[in-house]
């Protein structure tokens, strides 16, 4: 189908964009954020989606990149793509972020990722995706711009449910902040077709005593099982208590982890899916 | 094919480099590159399936790189370089194949050929940013377009064979930098 009729702008910078978002979303205009089109443009044609208005931050180049903080914490511009991250060499994304190069192999197909971005990804907010997995598990804090100036939001407060998200209607999310190195992290899941959304998406991280073989603690966090990506304390408890990185503990936090959550649909298989992924997902961590 | 009858609201005049020649066209905001090609440009080379990102029938190069045309608007093409099928073609009018098309040709990687424009702009993509593409990368890579003909394994072998080939004749591999 072809997507049905609106007014197309192309935003000149982030001021110029929060500006023509809040007046056309104070005029009832229904304006929506054009970025990669990945997502948007697919619902568009469908007519799932029919915006009044398109403001195209395609040619906002200084939301584009990764930059790495003086307290070396790893931000992401919101019009950086995936294949960007995928390609970024250790001189641009520091070792102890392989975590997210890693995972782009499971963001769709490289069409997809040319133009998809992590921006895009996090505000369209799908409960599978890996942007979103990945902010939940590492604490990461998303940057929105507004009217009223800048935000930050944690990521455990910035997914609301299936496609909603804490972003206003007239707020444009600038950049994504991954707070810390992750260097024992791993993210791994199933769909039935590689390239496809996730059935069930599982991601850890682990917190490895300096001896290479002693956990410590860590994180747990599942997608597919819920209408947000969520942390599973149930798991990281199990963590907690520590112990030696091996099979037995893989598995301890994977039966924990499948126990502890209530998938709204198919539970029976997405609790096994979860559990044979969390188990991965922490050997993958191990072998970091 | 370029006749404009009406002009509804919202009609733009967009500016494209395709295939290196600039072209001009008066098209409606909600024009998807791939039917301004086809419709507008009268490019129909490349091919229009599912118009949701999942068949990979439209997909050409922008600034390099293998995209869905499908999924992007004419107008957010305005300043980049497309590519389409047309460009493969060789020899003094563009009517030859070129070596890649030539490999699809030789490893029978295209029965009906619907599909074929896709593959030939993804794998184009594919080898200029990877041209060292082992032939696992590359079956991963053509998982992103459907086929419904030829099971895959020709496609795979054709591409691999066409990079083979590009390898043997530049003797010093170079690192190319991707569009970013
Ligand atoms: C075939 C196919 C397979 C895919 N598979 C996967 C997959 O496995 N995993 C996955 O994660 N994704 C997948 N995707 C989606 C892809 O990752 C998209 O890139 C992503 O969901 C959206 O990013 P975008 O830049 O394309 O955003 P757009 O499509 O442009 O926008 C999506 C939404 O976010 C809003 N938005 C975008 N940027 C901003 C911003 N900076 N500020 C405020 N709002 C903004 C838009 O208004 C819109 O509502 C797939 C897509 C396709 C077509
Ligand atoms: S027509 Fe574009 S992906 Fe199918
Ligand atoms: S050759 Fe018929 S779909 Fe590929």
């Amino acid at each position: 189908m072809k997507p049905a009729p609106f007014t197309y702008h192309r935003a000149r910078d982030i001021d110029d964009a929060t500006r023509l978002l809040s007046r056309l979303t104070d005029d009832g205009g229904d304006p929506r954020v054009l970025a990669g089109g990945q997502s948007l443009v697919a619902m568009m044609n469908y007519r799932l989606a029919r915006p009044g208005h398109l403001i195209d931050i395609g040619r906002l180049t200084t939301l584009r990149g990764l930059r790495t903080g003086e307290d070396g914490a790893l931000h992401i511009g919101a019009l950086t793509t995936h294949h960007a991250v995928e390609t970024a060499p250790d001189a641009v994304l520091a070792p102890g972020f392989t975590v997210l190069r890693d995972a782009m192999r499971w963001v769709g197909h490289l069409p997809i990722r040319t133009r998809g971005t992590v921006g895009g990804s996090l505000a369209h907010a799908d409960a599978t995706a890996e942007w979103c997995l990945l902010a939940v598990l590492l604490d990461a804090v998303i940057v929105a711009q507004g009217p009223a100036g800048v935000r930050h939001i944690e990521a455990g407060d910035f997914f609301h449910g299936h496609y909603t998200t804490a972003l206003g209607p007239d707020e444009l999310l600038t950049e994504v902040v991954f707070p810390r190195p992750a260097p024992r992290a791993a993210l791994t899941e199933f769909a039935p077709r590689h390239g496809d959304f996730a059935t069930v998406s599982a991601a850890v991280d682990l917190d490895v005593a300096g001896d290479g073989h002693t956990v410590r603690g860590g994180r747990v966090a599942l997608g597919g099982v819920a209408a947000t990506p969520v942390r599973v304390p149930a798991a990281e408890a199990v963590l907690a208590r520590g112990g030696t990185a091996g099979p037995e503990l893989a598995s301890a936090v994977a039966r924990a982890a499948a126990g502890a959550v209530d998938p709204p649909a198919d539970a029976e298989y997405r609790r096994g899916l979860a559990r044979t992924l969390v188990e991965r997902a922490v050997r993958q961590a191990v072998a970091r | 094919m370029t006749e404009t009858t009406h002009r509804p609201a919202g009609q733009q005049l967009l500016g494209l480099t395709v295939n290196g020649e600039r072209r001009e066209v008066l098209a409606e905001s909600r024009r998807t590159l791939v039917d301004v090609l086809r419709h507008d440009l009268g490019l129909t080379g490349t091919h229009v399936g599912c118009e949701h990102g999942i068949c990979g029938a439209c997909t050409v190069l922008v600034d390099g790189a293998p995209a869905r045309a499908c999924l992007m608007f004419a107008a957010q093409a305005e300043g980049c370089e497309i590519r389409t099928v047309e460009a493969l073609g060789e020899g003094p009018d563009g009517r030859e194949l070129g070596d890649l098309q030539q490999a699809f040709t030789e490893h029978h990687a295209l029965q009906c050929g619907f599909c074929t424009p896709g593959f030939l702009m993804l794998a184009e993509g594919l080898l200029s940013e990877r041209p060292d593409a082992t032939k696992e990368e590359i079956r991963e890579v053509v998982a992103a377009n459907l086929c419904r003909c030829t099971g895959y394994q020709t496609i795979v072998e054709a591409v691999d064979a066409c990079a083979a080939r590009r390898r043997a004749a530049t003797p010093t591999p170079s690192e190319e930098d991707s569009c970013s």
